[in-house]
């Protein structure tokens, strides 16, 4: 029982970590229709800014927080101007291949500036201890990345259903030349989206640190993770995404609690699985 | 018109297109040869990397035939070139078969097996989901090779490896003179037959999928059956390939059933140019080259310059270097005639 | 005469929305049919239902006596069931003449052979040197699909479906986009086509419809509203309406 309920909360905030970074990817690729094999690069340099910011400068955990999102952004953008840009509407093996050079670069770069080591994120102190639940406590790092899952996901939903943005935003994801002739800029809303994904990315990096340990190869070793989560859920779809990282959650979870020899194995073993019965994903739009 | 006269004028138009091909063939087979006997006489101390370059290439031979020829975006090529050298070494450790050429066959039977496996999972989806299936199983076989521990040493490596005097007659010796030459005689077998492949019939109908499979299913064919053949005969090439790898190491290691090297062997097929077997070729030599000088100084730095040197492709030359020199040399006949 | 293309109450509904109802139509060897219809009447979900590449909710298909409702596209054109593409689909980087040599492979079922070339298969080339001749594209059988003109591509596809040896052609407006100096050749290339082959053209273009039909089917709000000669098919009090019903109402929402 004891196993059950530990196995749930650390899949629940897994799969949440897994959603905040993968969301903005989903919808981006839903937007831009670009294969980005970069999105956990993102992640990856939040994930160091943070751990830079706040071990060796000694700032506080939220302040190290915003910095790594605002600095991923600033790092970012430039990027999507000078190279996604020109990959839109690209066969797909260029786009593979563009943002996998992207990717590689990251990793060498950020091998280069930090060095080969593990970062570790040192924990507020409100974050350290655990909450009591009156039958059983749970980490409080636990419960906070669970909620900034939440608060993205209902964030999101609020953005995309309820304001102008939203409207512009869904409309380019339905039919971009449609949109630009309604009157849509949509090169805006394709930086704006690039921004918030990749800012979401950074935020997850930091949140999911303790689940999702920062180090070089980071961006390769849950790359097929992120990717899993949006050809499973289905490209734009929160509802999906959503779905899709809880279930890809309780599975490693689980995988990792009950037969941690083979873990992986079975992960993958499950995503190829999940994959080949829906290969057109869980939420996904037939086209 | 009878018959006759029709295959006679048909003959006559055909014949400058057919010897053209052939000598293409004759020609690719003397670079190779000429190459090899240059790296020969350069590197003599360092044949080692040269027979490496070999098995490379035969890899990204086979991924330029799923890839370049069928349009198959994978990054997962080294699960075929992997399956094939563990399939040489497990033969030789556990089995005993230390024959050089029995345990070639043994890597291409493991490669191609590999091939089928994967062409079957990876044809489950198309775009993304497609992509996703070929990463995940890289890792599959990857972790599967390391938890099978008692079969291929896991993380240390498969050691032990003897193979026996090749034909009898030449040992494996220390200098490496035997695998670059055995490496060397079975890339230009391979390099032959797959030269006559892909100009057969099942090769134009290949093109013709990569360009348009619902016309190829309009013709009564399926893309499906196709494809998955052209990965088992990918996994048939990738496995001489790890086949030689083994032989010439005398270790498997897990490297060989890496994502980095389903990566690099991609990197290389597009820096050369995909869709032509000299394409693949020319890329392999060039990335190994530059990554041993590379790599050799600063193993981080590497990776940037790898990734740097793909963005700069897709940006400048997206034909890859083969691709580009032949559209320019096709430019140059044409402005001279 | 025993027919060899059959469909009989085909359905198929979007959403509540009956696209194709109970059409049902009978051809023999050697019959001339084209199908007409305005915009929307369903022409193309019709064609797709046929070859198997989109599933009827009820009905039957039948090719020379065989039902091949539950085979899927690939079987039916194995079965002789062939389609041409509204829009050219050939392969820009392939020569005629491997287009027509690949379709003749196929259908001889050596297009999986791994080796040999077939420029040096005398049986294939005399065979896409005559198909080729006689749609005048012998001289352009080397250049690539590319560098060949509008006009000749839409030969070319005709010239492929050709090669498999069909028993029941699909047309799929065969001669549309092509400019009107390069439609005769079309024509003609349509008149000759094998007098045992059962072709079933969609069409625009009446005056091809007249020239080249001896049957005409009206196909209006996914229903067969007419089956006759094309003498006839003018005078229909319906097909009229569907008609200028249409042009009324498209000229009312302009």
């Amino acid at each position: 029982m004891q196993t059950i309920f530990s196995i749930a909360v650390d899949a629940l905030a897994y799969g949440m970590v897994l959603f905040v970074i993968s969301i903005g990817l989903s919808v981006t690729m839903g937007l831009m229709r670009v294969v980005n094999l970069a999105h956990g690069a993102f992640a990856m340099i939040g994930g160091y800014i943070a751990s830079y910011a706040a071990r060796d400068l000694g700032l506080g955990y939220g302040l190290a927080v915003l910095i790594a999102v605002f600095g991923t952004i600033v790092i970012a953008v430039p990027i999507e101007r000078l190279l996604y840009r020109r990959i839109y509407g690209a066969p797909e093996l260029t786009q593979v291949l563009m943002t996998i050079g992207i990717t590689f670069c990251i990793i060498g770069i950020a091998n280069y500036v930090f060095g080969p080591t593990l970062k570790t994120m040192p924990l507020p102190p409100g974050l350290r201890g655990s909450v009591d639940l009156g039958f059983r406590s749970i980490a409080t790092h636990r419960l906070f990345a669970i909620a900034c899952g939440l608060a993205v996901a209902v964030g999101l939903w609020y953005a995309i259903e309820k304001t102008a943005f939203g409207v512009k935003l869904r409309a380019s994801v339905d039919n971009a030349a449609m949109a630009a002739a309604l009157g849509v800029r949509t090169e805006i809303v394709y930086a704006v989206s690039f921004a918030v994904a990749v800012g979401l990315a950074a935020l997850g990096g930091v949140v999911g640190a303790e689940l999702l340990p920062v180090e070089p190869y980071y961006a390769l070793r849950y790359m097929v993770t992120f990717l899993v989560v949006v050809s499973v859920g289905g490209a734009g779809s929160i509802p999906g995404a959503l779905l899709a990282c809880l279930l890809l959650g309780g599975i490693d979870t689980a995988g990792r609690y009950l037969m941690p020899e083979f873990g992986e194995f079975f992960f993958y073993l499950a995503v190829i699985a999940i994959v080949c019965v829906f290969p057109r994903g869980l939420a996904g739009r037939t086209r | 018109m009878t018959m006759a006269t029709m295959n006679d004028t048909v003959a006559t138009t055909t014949a400058p297109v057919k010897r053209r091909s052939f000598g293409r063939d004759l020609a690719g087979l003397a670079v190779i040869l000429a190459l090899a006997a240059i790296g020969y006489l350069l590197f003599p101390n360092n044949l080692a990397l040269l027979t490496r370059i070999t098995a490379i290439a035969l890899l990204v031979l086979s991924l330029d035939l799923v890839t370049g020829y069928c349009g198959v975006a994978t990054l997962g090529q080294a699960a075929l070139f992997g399956s094939g050298a563990y399939a040489a070494g497990i033969a030789a450790v556990h089995f005993g078969i230390t024959d050089p050429l029995l345990m070639l066959v043994s890597g291409v039977l493991g490669g191609a097996f590999a091939g089928l496996v994967c062409g079957v999972v990876i044809l489950r989806a198309h775009g993304l989901p497609q992509l996703v299936l070929s990463i995940a199983l890289i890792h599959l076989f990857h972790e599967f090779a390391n938890k099978a521990s008692s079969w291929t040493g896991g993380s240390d490596g498969l050691a032990g490896i003897a193979p026996d005097p090749l034909l009898g007659l030449f040992a494996f010796d220390l200098w490496g003179r035997t695998a670059y030459g055995f490496g060397i005689g079975l890339l230009a077998v391979v390099f032959a037959l797959l030269r006559l492949i892909v100009r057969s019939p099942f090769g134009m109908l290949c093109r013709g999928i990569k360009e348009d499979p619902i016309r190829i299913r309009a013709m009564g064919a399926s893309p499906r059956v196709a494809i998955v053949k052209m990965y088992v005969l990918s996994g048939a090439v990738a496995g001489v390939g790890g086949a030689l790898n083994a032989i010439s190491t005398q270790v498997v290691g897990l490297d060989s059933l890496s994502f980095t090297l389903s990566a690099e062997s991609l990197v290389m097929l597009v820096l050369g140019g995909t869709g032509s077997l000299f394409g693949a070729l020319a890329g392999t030599i060039v990335f190994m080259f530059f990554e041993d000088i590379v790599s050799a100084a600063n193993p981080f730095h590497w990776l940037t310059m790898v990734g740097a040197l793909l963005i700069a492709v897709v940006l400048f030359a997206p034909r890859g270097l083969y691709g580009t020199a032949a559209a320019f040399v096709a430019r140059r006949r044409e402005a001279g005639r | 005469m025993s027919a060899i293309f059959e469909v009989r109450n085909l359905k198929r509904s979007f959403g509540g929305l009956a696209v194709t109802d109970d059409v049902s139509l009978s051809m023999a060897p050697g019959d001339r049919v084209a199908l007409i219809g305005p915009n929307g009447a369903g022409k193309t979900t019709f064609v797709n239902l046929v070859t198997g590449n989109l599933k009827a909710d009820a009905g039957d298909v039948r090719i020379g006596g065989e039902s091949v409702t539950h085979i899927d596209a690939i079987g039916r054109v194995r079965r002789g069931l062939v389609r041409s593409f509204q829009v050219t689909r050939l392969f820009h980087e392939m020569t005629p003449a491997e287009h027509v040599a690949l379709a003749v492979l196929q259908r001889d079922g050596r297009a999986g052979r791994l080796f040999g070339h077939f420029l040096a298969m005398p049986d294939v080339m005399a065979e896409v040197g005559d198909l080729l001749g006689k749609l005048g594209l012998r001289e352009l059988m080397h250049r690539r699909v590319s560098e060949i003109a509008y006009g000749q591509q839409r030969l070319l596809e005709i010239a492929v479906a050709l090669a498999l040896k069909p028993r029941v052609l699909l047309l799929d407006e065969p001669a549309a986009g092509v400019p009107q100096s390069d439609t005769g050749r079309i024509e003609e290339a349509l008149a000759d086509l094998p007098a045992d082959l059962a072709v079933l053209m969609i069409e625009h273009d009446m005056d091809l419809v007249f020239r080249f039909a001896k049957r005409v089917i009206v196909l209006a709000a996914g229903a067969i509203i007419f089956d006759g000669t094309p003498s006839e098919v003018t005078r229909d009090q319906r097909v009229r309406e569907a008609y200028l019903g249409s042009y009324a109402n498209a000229s009312h929402a302009a």
